[in-house]
């Protein structure tokens, strides 16, 4: 009786609410421009490898053209602007975003992979709140604590990756802006559409020409920025390997950099631990955007007296989670953003079994196109393996066990990176005592991947430097 | 105030300076000597006659690396001649090596869960403790630094009073910081978040060839006042006032390899602290020329990197909170507000 | 009844009874909150909409608990849990009519034959605040009427002072008085307002004789809220995988729009499982809902929105 019940009707979001064009050129100094050297490159819906669009792939000479405008921009406009001015500018900016935030949240589900259920509930309205967070500053930049008389450092290079490519856009740009300066940003190869319509969005605001720069690109064109000498900081969020680089480039000279990297965050549940929202934790911090989070808590460190326990709540609730299309409004876990990622994930899943984990993959079918990979649980993992190690920045959790709570905080620092790490225990002194010895940027104690534009996020290690959001976000932007 | 006071007193001053070897009673005595034109023989003892004059022979200090809490000489046996601006030999310091440097990764590494987990007023205790231990000796800082930088032995009190007060500044700044680089943040939802910094780690730390006392002490403070430990290259041209400086550490309550000092060659020690594995920061203020390399090599693991200031620095000038700062971490912590 | 589920020893002394309840995993109000909030945005449409909303509509415990209930009012209430809408014959009934104990014959009386239930609340409803013997007194006699199921209510006074055991003596007895007839323990879940509680008061309840756990009377609020629902769900389905029993779970109160009536299907679904979609194992307390859950009936299959003058009032 009650079994086809609840096998969910087909709940999509239209898609009608985008109006996608067939190609996009680069946004600079205020308008659409084609590519000096014509090259693009398609970028595609992860979720059934449709192209939605063809976008320009900047070169040296396009990046020096949106480079130069953002100097211009810097040194007769934005500069000079007073606070509260700029501060109207991030403001109609950001109600903007609130007032298209459907059709983003569909654009970024489209060419992301990411369910809709994200897009519409975390994304967009963090976008927008960012905005209204960094807006505030501008004018009140003199009791930000960072000197008496804080100035812009001038043009900002911004990198960001595919993972979160608006919200990731907003923390860059919002607190760049906020302090003056003026940016070139480029978004990731795989998902650089909400980034042009956020352009449009720039022109919908009347921003001042050359404020706000948008070159697409892969990895050249990012190059190309960051070694750029008319460039007077670098922001970048994404793998520890091309953060290493940037730090290479530019040192030596006199740009400043702020890089936020990747993470192997542990995921620490103690035995007297609120076990049901633990398990949601557990969930939240591994399978959220499919794992293509830096501070993923992908490694679970359980105490082994409730490891049984927890592993089996675990893999009932994973066994609930419904994957599939991104639109549909009832889908937990949408497409892997590339297939050069989904790659990744198979080879270091892979590797894991080859070292002898054991691998549980939750019982779903895989659409027949699209990248798609299952919410997958490694246990018997150990700290040698190098899926407990190696970011695998998808849903796959490697799980370990601990027997004393220093044990646990020695095995969760135990990695060079530290961006995040969770806590899960009913004992107040217990959680302080735990977050008090982890070397981590950010410490979820009972709950996981929260973020909020007051609050700062940023690693310990080589997780990266320097933290976005909240007042600390606005250091990295100013001179004192 | 004049930039670089120590440096740029030195070439006013130079024809009322005097050479010689300090650390030793006789060397205040001899200040009468003052306006004595300076001796530029290099490597040679400076006034062996002062000290006969006093019917005893002085006993002379050796000066030795500092680390883990102990005074070890270079395992590498070696050591260079450390003379004043004219060329006057002043003492023999040891020339570390880069197994010193590595030793002294492992002292400092070995110190911080202690260090850092102190309590900030203890920490301020502690390092309040260091400058009486230094008021006490500001006599033979005094001569130190005016052998150094061949300055008045007037102003060299001046500077070795200005680093005992900046010493006193850092000290005061233990339990404040916190308030200052952190705090709550009211996010949007019921949760409990707050935002309080922390020490980077293992902070290696190139001080300022000029300044020998006060430019150290102002890189140094700061970098332990918040829990760092430090690995410390001392001015390679003017060591001695460093080594001292270690010397009161060890008489102070301060643990044993919160800081950790080596005198020789900064080419020889920088590139391989710069790019050591356990190494968390470099302040790069001396570093001079190698600066750019050394925060090339820092990218390896990521280090945080102080650079060099532009222009020369101002070291009698209050300082601010940013040598607090750069060797702080931000750790946000959240936590659900409910029943 | 002897206990043969409990742990040895549960019920020696209000101290080893405590030390059980307080070490069971505790619950975070925030998570469990959010876990529920996070289910409540599951989008359900067309044949799926369709197929809840008949099966809310079989789980309903059509409800009147009022000091002015009348036989009349009683056997109008009735009338309608048997043919919900007159004008569709298709509209299945509801699973039991829940009255006070003394309206119980009329109740009978009125639904003989129909197949659905008579429910009385009993206990001394809904304070609990009377002896012993008269809240046996209460359930005797409501079951003597041929009421097949007893919705008492637990002593919140005495749960909230810690005399566990009180509670845990007083549900076995009301248990015993029911005889065959099935007892639906309420916790009014608004008065012990923690999850902890909530979570403790039903493995209490449910250790104790429970066929069902109840959230509430209906007369406090909050009643039925989704993290409570949660947190029940949560409670029957750890007491089957620990003891291999499955009890029911009944939220009660608030519950009056078809929105909330699907949210709570949904958190069923994917909480305790697909399993306790049944009426046997999950019912919903509500007067106001079932016409609601009508009118989104008669939407989806005309695609016309109703109005309520076209729905019968009781």
């Amino acid at each position: 009786m009650a079994d086809d019940i609840f096998t969910y009707a087909p709940a999509p979001e239209s898609r009608s609410v985008v109006r996608l064009r067939s190609s996009y050129g680069l946004f600079i100094d205020g308008a659409f421009a084609d590519p000096a050297e014509g090259r693009s490159l398609k970028t595609v819906n992860p979720a059934d490898e449709e192209v939605l669009a063809e976008v320009a792939v900047a070169g040296e000479a396009d990046v020096d053209r949106a480079v130069a405008a953002a100097r211009r921009a810097y040194e007769t406009v934005w500069g000079p602007m007073p606070g509260a001015e700029r501060a109207k500018y991030l403001f109609r900016i950001a109600r903007i975003l609130q007032e298209r935030s459907r059709e983003l949240a569909v654009l970024e589900s489209l060419d992301n992979g990411k369910p809709i259920k994200e897009t519409r509930d975390v994304d967009l309205p963090l976008v927008a709140a960012h905005f209204f967070y960094y807006a505030g500053w501008a004018d009140k930049l003199g009791h930000a604590g960072l000197g008496a008389d804080p100035r812009p450092l001038g043009v900002a290079a911004q990198v960001i990756p595919w993972n979160f490519p608006l919200l990731m856009l907003a923390w860059k740009i919002a607190p760049a802006l906020a302090t003056g300066n003026t940016v070139v940003l480029k978004p990731a190869e795989t998902t650089p559409l909400s980034a042009l319509v956020f352009a449009e969005i720039c022109q919908e605001a009347e921003l001042p020409p050359g404020v706000v720069n948008i070159v697409t690109g892969a990895g050249e064109t990012g190059r190309a920025l960051v070694a750029h000498g008319g460039v007077d900081k670098v922001a970048f969020t994404g793998s520890t390997e091309v953060g290493k680089e940037i730090a290479r480039t530019v040192a030596g000279t006199r740009k400043r950099v702020t890089l936020e990297l990747g993470g192997k965050g542990a995921n620490i549940v103690y035995d007297d631990a609120a076990l049901d929202q633990a398990v949601e934790g557990i969930v939240t911090g591994i399978f959220f955007n499919q794992g293509h989070v830096c501070c993923a808590g992908s490694r679970l460190l359980v105490q082994e007296s409730v490891a049984e326990d927890v592993l089996e709540r675990l893999k009932r609730r994973i066994s609930t989670l419904r994957m599939g299309d991104p639109l549909d409004k009832n889908t937990d876990i949408g497409a892997i953003n590339s297939a050069a990622q989904l790659d990744k994930i198979r080879e270091l899943s892979g590797i894991g079994d080859d070292e002898g984990a054991q691998r549980w993959t939750a019982p779903c079918e895989l659409p027949s196109r699209g990248y798609w990979f299952p919410p997958t649980v490694f246990t018997g993992v150990t700290q040698a393996h190098r899926i407990a190690r190696e970011e695998i920045f998808g849903p796959v959790l490697s799980v370990l066990t601990f027997r004393t709570p220093a044990e646990a905080v020695e095995k969760a620092n135990n990695t060079p990176f530290g961006l995040s790490a969770g806590v899960w225990t009913e004992k107040g002194s217990r959680m302080l005592w735990t977050a008090n010895r982890l070397r981590a940027g950010v410490i979820w104690s009972n709950t996981f991947n929260k973020f909020d534009p007051t609050s700062p996020f940023g690693g310990y290690k080589e997780s990266g430097y320097g933290r976005e959001g909240g007042r600390h976000g606005l250091e990295g932007y100013i001179r004192g | 105030m004049a930039e670089t006071p120590e440096s740029s007193e030195r070439s006013e001053q130079a024809g009322k300076t005097v050479a010689r070897r300090p650390g030793g009673r006789a060397a205040r005595t001899k200040r009468a000597d003052e306006g004595a034109p300076p001796q530029v023989e290099p490597a040679r003892p400076a006034e062996p006659p002062a000290v006969a004059a006093q019917g005893r022979l002085a006993v002379r200090k050796t000066y030795k690396l500092y680390v883990g809490g102990a005074f070890p000489r270079s395992e590498s046996g070696r050591s260079y001649p450390v003379t004043d601006p004219q060329g006057g030999l002043l003492a023999n310091a040891a020339l570390a090596s880069r197994k010193d440097a590595r030793d002294a990764v492992v002292a400092a590494r070995r110190a911080f869960g202690g260090w850092s987990g102190r309590t900030a007023y203890n920490r301020g205790q502690v390092l309040y403790r260091v400058a009486e231990m230094l008021e006490g000796r500001l006599g033979q800082f005094a001569d130190e630094v005016a052998a150094a930088d061949a300055v008045p032995r007037e102003r060299a009190e001046a500077l070795v009073a200005a680093a005992i007060d900046r010493w006193v500044w850092y000290a005061g700044w233990t339990d404040k910081i916190a308030s200052v680089a952190g705090g709550a943040n009211p996010v949007a939802g019921p949760y409990f978040n707050l935002s309080t910094p922390e020490p980077t780690g293992v902070v290696a730390v190139f001080a300022p060839p000029e300044a020998p006392l006060l430019g150290l002490v102002s890189v140094l403070a700061p970098v332990i006042a918040t829990g760092n430990t430090a690995v410390v290259v001392a001015s390679e041209r003017a060591p001695l006032p460093a080594v001292t400086l270690a010397e009161v550490l060890a008489t102070s309550d301060l643990p044993g390899g919160v800081v950790n000092l080596l005198t020789g060659r900064l080419a020889e020690l920088a590139p391989p602290l710069a790019a050591h594995a356990d190494v968390n920061a470099l302040d790069l203020t001396g570093a001079g020329a190698l600066a750019a390399e050394l925060e090339e090599a820092a990218a390896g693991t990521l280090k945080r990197v102080l650079r060099p200031a532009e222009g020369r620095t101002d070291w009698t000038a209050e300082p601010g909170t940013e040598r607090l700062t750069a060797f702080l971490e931000t750790k946000t912590v959240w936590h659900p507000i409910g029943v | 009844m002897p206990d043969t589920i409990s742990p040895p020893g549960l019920t020696a002394s209000n101290a080893s009874l405590r030390a059980y309840l307080h070490g069971l995993p505790g619950v975070d109000e925030v998570g469990a909150a959010q876990r529920a909030a996070g289910l409540a945005t599951r989008s359900i449409k067309t044949t799926a909409k369709a197929q809840a909303i008949d099966l809310a509509i079989r789980m309903v415990d059509l409800t009147t608990l009022e000091g002015a209930d009348t036989p009349g009012k009683v056997r109008a209430l009735a009338a309608k849990a048997v043919h919900p809408d007159p004008a569709d014959p298709s509209v299945p009934r509801v699973a039991a009519v829940c009255v006070y104990s003394d309206r119980v014959a009329i109740a009978v009386e009125a639904l003989r034959g129909s197949g659905v239930a008579v429910a009385s609340v009993a206990t001394a409803f809904p304070a609990g605040r009377a002896p012993l013997e008269a809240k046996l007194a209460d359930t005797r006699q409501a079951v003597a009427d041929g009421a097949a199921e007893i919705d008492m209510v637990i002593d919140r006074g005495a749960f909230l002072s810690g005399d566990y055991l009180k509670v845990y003596e007083e549900i076995t007895a009301v248990k015993e008085a029911c005889g065959d007839a099935h007892l639906k323990v309420i916790l009014e879940t608004g008065e012990l307002v923690t999850y902890d509680n909530v979570r403790r008061a039903s493995w209490l309840a449910m250790h104790a004789g429970a066929d069902f756990i109840k959230t509430s009377t209906g007369k406090v609020s909050p009643a039925a809220t989704l993290p409570v629902v949660l947190v029940m769900l949560e409670a029957v389905r750890d007491f089957r995988a620990a003891t291999g029993r499955r009890i029911g779970v009944k939220p009660a109160g608030g519950i009056r729009t078809t929105k909330d009536a699907v949210r709570n299907l949904v958190l069923v679904n994917e909480v305790a499982g697909a399993d306790w979609l049944d009426p046997a194992y999950f019912r919903i307390g509500a007067s106001s809902l079932l016409n609601d859950l009508l009118m989104q009936r008669t939407k989806l299959a005309t695609g016309v929105y109703g109005g309520p003058d076209y729905y019968t009032l009781d």
